[in-house]
């Protein structure tokens, strides 16, 4: 049966634009990466210490969150707890209609594409201008990023050309400097008239109550600095204790992301512009992000620290603590500080592209994100788009062990649906009995080389498998009956050879 | 010795390998018949308690074994890795996976780090392609080892693919709950192979070898695919084409 998810994997398929821009992006990025990580003497060291913090900050959530409330607080900046999508979106649009603004810049963020702010404050009367130059030709064609980093990586110059010219009234140009100028200039007077700036941030940093912002444009300090309101929409997950936390996820982040050594911007706010000095935003506020969030927080599956892989463990009922040195799984998908390199190395979405996937985080942090916010039902099939190939858990920078958890997804999903599949669990609870009984397995294995291939292959997994593949050769004797015939040799018979 | 299930139901020339390869080396093989899969099928399409029974028929198959070899990094990784996680709430059981885990190894990285042979007097004539399975490389670790057994072969010139360390496209039921990506991300590693002027692609896993092996003749390809084990029977420069001939 095909899904709708099974189409877009189709048309990424026969895209041949889509999958030269995709490969291109990831040769790119993950050459520069590993050159980026090789040049680091203490790159795995850094990896470990980023998972400790990541892993100490989550276990203790509400103690820091509580700490960067407090001291946002102290710094004049106001501080709102969303719940969900809609509490966040209704404050914002609330907070605009209050101060009169008609229009907003916005930095490249995937969490306000994630509640669809911008949705939100249009149908609110509100312009909402993304300033990202990939994330403006996003907006300008009316369409959803298709990478956590490059928003329009499967976007070619001749259809950016083509944009423009439909759009922005631009002579069709395909040279990229006359492009960006034409950006520039019409989002330099956005900036100059926005009332409010709203942003995301990388890190919040608790014991000062700061936010991080990494970029290469220069757009996000715009949107930070120019407009008299800067709103930061910040997931609860990106707290981390201290500024000196920092250093480490620094060194980290741009690497991972497209192999630079720092972002060419990199700004470190507290709080609006305080009396005294010459500029800044008059108001800061900070709404912090729950929105499915603490769900994974209170997962309810723990593991020993230290197993070679880290599935599913003791079963602890949600909201007990955690005996001691125990971590739990999915909890881990918390860690991720949205880099994209796990996007960039995965063999999967470099074939299928961003919005092929169901949601607005794709790759392998978005097939594990999306059903633990969602649940299941968005895509059943999605975390089994995968080949654990394992790519992703090496180059993940806070390493998070994706793999395990894409099978833990999977037997969840499986348990979910007791009427689901009923075909392919009778399948494997007969398989799991017949391979119990050596015997039976024998004989299967004797019988079903009398079936002809034909009739195997008509329906079921074969018939799936042929699609673009030949069968292998049912050889006439299994390797058991080989051995067999060996270990009891009828005299003069020579071992160790070919049947 | 572990041999596999699928090696056994649809490779059994690779098993054949596996025992001369051993034989030539030395030992004493043996294969306990009360095996049959590790489970890993169930496992990995979401299905535990089915793969903990299959499992638990494994530990019994080899309680006995004082070695375990097997032509296959991804089986080897599921006993070593996964086992003690699927017996996590069965102290005994979990105790016996640990036990039988750890004198478990991948054929190659027995011969070379548990041996100490990097030459088992194999010939080959021919341009061989390396092919990195993703368990066996990023589970086990396992990299170097096959290398250095296919470079002491007579007659056989390694060419590295530009893609060796990419995922073929397999991925178990993957393959069949999304043929065409699976194929997809197989003709990638084809036309690496292509690059590369590999006339055979190697590697030590029979599942991703069938998958790469099928699409190749699916699209006509001039490329043979075989075990490493098959190569280092020295038995196969010869013998007919196919990895399932």
């Amino acid at each position: 049966m095909k899904t709708a998810f099974d189409e877009r994997i189709g048309t990424a398929l026969a895209d041949s634009r889509l999958q030269a821009a995709l490969e291109h992006l990831a040769f790119r990025f993950m050459t520069a990466r590993n050159q980026a990580a090789a040049d680091l003497p203490n790159w795995e060291e850094l990896r470990t210490q980023a998972h400790a913090i990541k892993r100490h900050t989550i276990e203790n959530l509400s103690t820091y969150l509580l700490q960067l409330e407090a001291r946002v607080r102290e710094r004049g900046g106001t501080v709102f707890w969303a719940e969900d999508a809609a509490q966040a979106c209704s404050y914002v649009v609330e907070l605009a209609r209050a101060r009169g603004v008609k229009l907003a810049v916005k930095s490249k963020s995937m969490v306000t594409e994630e509640i669809e702010l911008n949705h939100a404050l249009e149908r609110a009367g509100i312009e909402a201008v993304e300033t990202d130059l990939g994330e403006y030709i996003i907006q300008l064609a009316g369409e959803k990023p298709s990478h956590i980093v490059v928003p329009a990586v499967h976007k070619t110059r001749g259809q950016v050309a083509d944009l423009f010219e439909k759009k922005l009234g631009l002579p069709h140009t395909e040279d990229v400097a006359k492009l960006t100028a034409t950006a520039r200039a019409v989002l330099r007077q956005k900036f100059l008239a926005a009332g409010m700036g709203i942003t995301g941030a990388n890190f919040a940093i608790a014991e000062s109550g700061s936010i991080v912002l990494m970029e290469n444009e220069g757009n996000i300090r715009f949107s930070s600095s120019a407009p008299k309101i800067h709103v930061a929409v910040v997931g609860i997950e990106k707290v981390i204790p201290r500024m000196a936390d920092l250093a480490v996820f620094l060194r980290l982040l741009a690497r991972s992301a497209t192999g630079q050594k720092l972002g060419s911007y990199v700004s470190i706010l507290s709080g609006a512009r305080r009396p005294g000095e010459p500029d800044g935003p008059q108001e800061f506020h900070l709404v912090l992000l729950d929105n499915g969030r603490t769900r994974m927080l209170a997962d309810p599956v723990a593991q020993p620290e230290g197993y070679a892989s880290a599935a599913a463990g003791t079963v602890l009922s949600a909201g007990t603590a955690q005996p001691e040195g125990y971590a739990t799984l999915r909890r881990e998908t918390l860690y991720c500080i949205r880099c994209g390199a796990c996007l960039n190395v995965c063999p999967v979405y470099r074939k299928i592209g961003g919005h092929a996937y169901p949601w607005v985080y794709s790759g392998p942090i978005g097939a594990i994100l999306t059903p633990q916010m969602l649940g299941f039902a968005i895509e059943p099939k999605l975390p089994f788009a995968s080949s654990l190939c394992g790519a992703c858990r090496d180059v993940c920078p806070v390493k998070i062990p994706i793999p395990e958890m894409l099978l833990l997804l999977r037997s969840l999903e499986t348990e979910s649906m007791p009427g689901g599949r009923w075909l392919e669990r009778t399948g494997f609870r007969l398989w799991a009995w017949a391979m119990r009984q050596p015997w039976l397995y024998r004989l299967g294995s004797r019988a079903a080389r009398f079936i002809p291939a034909r009739l195997l292959a008509a329906a079921g997994p074969l018939a799936c498998w042929r699609k673009t593949r030949e069968l292998p050769v049912f050889p006439e004797e299994s390797f058991r009956d080989w051995w067999r015939k060996r270990r009891a040799p009828p005299a003069g018979m020579a071992t160790g050879r070919r049947p | 010795m572990f041999i596999t299930c699928v090696v056994d139901q649809f490779f059994p020339q690779v098993g054949i390998a596996t025992v001369e390869v051993l034989e030539r080396c030395g030992l004493e093989v043996d294969f306990p018949e009360g095996q049959t899969c590790c489970g890993q099928p169930a496992f990995n399409t979401g299905y535990r308690e089915e793969a903990r029974r299959v499992a638990r028929g494994w530990l019994q198959a080899f309680h006995d074994s004082e070695a375990i070899v097997a032509p296959s990094g991804s089986c080897v990784s599921f006993v070593r890795q996964q086992f003690p996680e699927l017996f996590h709430d069965s102290p005994a059981e979990l105790e016996e996976a640990r036990r039988l885990g750890a004198r478990t190894w991948e054929l190659t990285e027995f011969l070379v780090s548990v041996l100490g042979r990097e030459d088992v007097g194999a010939v080959y004539e021919g341009a061989v392609g390396y092919h990195e399975s993703c368990h066996l490389l990023r589970e086990l670790r396992i990299s170097r080892q096959p290398r250095a057994l296919l470079k002491n072969v007579r007659g056989l010139e390694l060419r590295e693919l530009d893609l060796a360390q990419e995922c073929c496209g397999f991925g178990g039921t993957f393959s069949v709950k999304f043929p065409e990506l699976s194929a997809a991300m197989a003709d990638d590693k084809l036309r690496s192979a292509a690059r590369a002027g590999a006339e055979t692609l190697v590697a030590c896993d029979m599942s991703c070898l069938m998958h790469l092996d099928g699409r190749a003749r699916r699209l006509n390809l001039p490329l043979r695919c075989l075990h490493i084990a098959q190569i280092l029977a020295g038995t196969s420069a010869g013998a007919g084409g196919r990895a399932g001939a």
